[in-house]
């Protein structure tokens, strides 16, 4: 499960591995710890890499041993074993046994096992060993689970094994070494091990539960703690309120907490665009800086704390075990709208970017359970709409409280994620009636138990996600607010002779009903590399029309340019559309079709279209 | 011949072992093998979904697993 946030997409292709070297591939079953340790090992700076061509995505770092050996280390999908059901699976296993046509296969394998889980993880390990790589053991949570009272004899595992079993716990440097150490001596001494043969499944479980009984001396009963938890989390009432309530701290806490630091944010900005107006003289690199670039990157920085937010409630609840019960507690609802529980991962990290959601669709068995969750993920709100959304709510919305507690604006926020996820039951309901049809597929989903998170790998995970935000503001926003204002402010004096005001008004006659008027439209345009641009193309758009309101906040001007059902109508539009290219393109990676991908942008488009429609009329014919 | 007594048929803290699965589906069969179903294993039943009893969260030794009522369907069992 932990494998699903860690998928980033970054759009680097270049290739990640550099051939020489000594590359090991960290393999073993979901929740056993293998991030914790890639982590620890390469001290967290993992290049993400998607192979083009093959879906494989993998995070790849590098890292020193003590005899001097630089090694890399191909971070692979957890795998149970060798059936490769999933697609996540399938990639892994395709690695490891050099069946991968972008990636040179492996020198060795670190299998990781969870100390406390040897019954099940010695069936993993025992099935690794088939594919005949060198590999090295590695006895993961060790100390926890001697905590917890496990007694094991790994002297004779690792002789019964036949490779080397190194205990460890990853999250400390002690174990680590030791791990470094086993690398090297197998690094100096290649052992060669070659293919054994494939021995049906029935008698690995036969001889991983004979090893275990011979070198686990003493087990205790599983955590109480994680099953008094379940009594109260999987409760078939109490747990549904608490989920309930956390989605909705969730979504309240990302409008609320994140007020005051974007507050000192648009202060930093203000105070920048000063500067420069105070060093430059008043002509176009004036402009350009200032109403360009500032002002376009600066509305979309702005949206970091949000975005930081969001994703600390998604790492947290990952990172805790609790993510694993939310799927458990949606599994039936969303079986009955056609989908599989655990596509409530992938769904809910949608809710970020779709990108990695659309990937971690992977996890699913069915082919048609993972169509179905890529056509709907674009539907979960994702952060880059969070800008849109703030700015248009903020404008139209007052900040009152309702209900006695309730932040109005925050209410508003929430209704929206919420169409979209109706909008997504409806779709998935009708694709797997229709398109998707076929059988539902197994849950057989692993429960981890819970645990705190670490602070530091916390921290590391929401430093990965900033970083890649920060790096999207730095390059595509950079490049769409320049091209942007270069279109609104040549060759004409005013907004309406410029290019954008020319390719606007062509467009205009479509939207217009829809209560769109020119601004909007050419705003929609850059809309299509970064959702979040269209903030500051609407910003751009009015900077140009009367640069001396640029003083006041975007929110104030378009208050006094929109009605409220055109405000109205620009929302729902977002709550469909439009996709950016990114997502498009990832969307047309994981469905390895061109006629779903244009299905997909036609029906959000279609969607869109209408919603926003309906919205302006309905609202337009009540005020 | 006795009705045979699946994981389904548990109550909700009962404890089983798994003494095989039900043979018309060998791919369900492999996945449940795959994810660490196996003879002789110790199952308990721990809770049920809200929406008709299912999923059942199950320990198998010290993991749990979440299966669907008609997975547990396929874990042939006989009482601890």
């Amino acid at each position: 499960m932990t494998t699903v946030i860690e998928k980033i997409s970054t759009d680097q292709s270049e290739p990640l591995q550099e051939t020489d070297s000594f590359t090991v591939a960290l393999v073993g079953a979901p929740n056993c710890g293998k991030s914790t340790l890639f982590n620890g090992l390469t001290g967290g700076r993992a290049k993400v890499a998607n192979y083009t061509g093959v879906t494989v995505e993998t995070k790849q770092g590098s890292f020193k041993t003590p005899q001097g050996r630089q090694m890399s280390l191909i971070d692979l999908p957890g795998v149970y074993g060798l059936s490769g059901k999933t697609t996540d699976a399938k990639v892994a296993l395709d690695v490891i046994r050099g069946q991968a046509s972008e990636i040179r296969q492996p020198d060795a394998m670190l299998v990781v096992i969870d100390a406390a889980q040897l019954r099940t993880h010695l069936q993993t390990a025992l099935q690794m060993r088939q594919i005949g790589l060198p590999m090295v053991v590695v006895l993961n949570m060790v100390d926890l689970a001697r905590r917890d009272g496990v007694e094991l004899d790994i002297d004779k595992l690792q002789d019964r094994l036949g490779v080397p079993v190194i205990p460890c716990t990853a999250t400390r440097k002690a174990g680590r070494e030791a791990v470094l150490n086993a690398l090297d001596e197998m690094a100096a001494a290649p052992s060669g091990q070659s293919a054994v043969e494939e021995v049906p499944l029935k008698q690995v479980q036969h001889e991983a539960r004979q090893l275990f009984q011979d070198v686990v001396l003493q087990e205790p009963a599983l955590n109480k703690l994680t099953r008094s938890l379940d009594g109260i989390f999987l409760h078939p009432l109490s747990g549904l309120l608490i989920f309930t309530g956390i989605m909705f701290v969730m979504f309240q806490s990302v409008f609320s907490w994140s007020e005051t630091p974007m507050g000192w944010i648009e202060g930093l900005i203000a105070v920048l665009s000063d500067i420069v107006i105070g060093i430059t003289p008043d002509n176009w690199l004036r402009s350009l800086l200032v109403d360009g670039i500032i002002a376009g990157v600066g509305s979309v920085i702005i949206f970091l704390p949000q975005i930081i937010i969001l994703f600390l409630f998604i790492l947290f609840l990952e990172m805790t075990g609790y993510m694993a019960r939310a799927a458990f507690l949606m599994d039936e609802l969303m079986l009955r709208v056609g989908l599989n529980g655990r596509a409530f991962i992938p769904l809910l990290s949608s809710f970020a970017c779709a990108i990695p959601g659309m990937m971690a669709a992977r996890t699913l068995e069915s082919e048609k359970d993972r169509l179905t969750t890529i056509m709907v993920a674009p539907l979960m709100t994702c952060s880059a709409r969070l800008p849109v959304y703030t700015v248009i709510i903020a404008a139209f919305f007052p900040a009152e409280t309702v209900a006695g507690f309730l932040n109005l604006q925050g209410l508003v926020m929430f209704g929206l994620y919420f169409a979209g996820i109706i909008s997504a039951i409806i779709v998935a309901f009708v694709l797997r009636k229709t398109l998707t049809k076929g059988r539902a597929q197994p849950l057989l989903m692993e429960l981890p138990t819970y645990k705190f998170p670490d602070l530091s790998e916390l921290l590391l995970g929401l430093w990965q996600r900033a970083k890649i935000f920060l790096r999207r503001a730095g390059t595509i926003i950079f490049v769409v607010s320049i091209v942007l204002w270069v279109l609104t402010t040549y060759p004409g004096d005013s907004l309406e002779t410029s290019f954008a005001g020319m390719i606007g008004s062509v467009l205009v006659p479509i939207f217009e009903p829809i209560g769109f008027n020119l601004e909007i439209v050419i705003a929609l345009v850059p809309g299509m590399a970064a959702r979040e641009v269209a903030v500051g193309a609407l910003g751009t758009v009015y900077a140009v029309q009367g640069a001396e309101e640029n003083m006041e906040g975007l929110a104030e001007v378009l208050r006094s340019a929109w009605s409220f059902p055109t405000a109205l109508a620009f929302l729902a539009w977002y709550v469909f559309a439009p996709q950016c290219i990114s997502t498009i393109a990832v969307a047309r990676r994981e469905m390895n079709s061109w006629g779903w991908t244009w299905l997909m942008v036609a029906y959000l488009f279609a969607m869109a279209y209408i919603a926003a429609g309906g919205t302006y009329w309905i609202a337009s014919a009540l005020m | 011949m006795a009705e045979t007594l699946t994981l389904k048929n548990l109550k909700r803290g009962e404890t089983g072992i798994v003494t095989g699965f039900v043979e018309s589906d060998s791919i369900r069969e492999e996945e449940l093998r795959e994810i660490g179903f196996a003879e002789g294993d110790e199952v308990q039943v721990l809770e049920f979904g809200s929406f008709g009893g299912t999923p059942i969260s199950v320990r198998l030794n010290r993991t749990i697993i979440a299966v669907r009522a008609n997975e547990a369907n396929s874990i042939e069992v006989s009482r601890a």
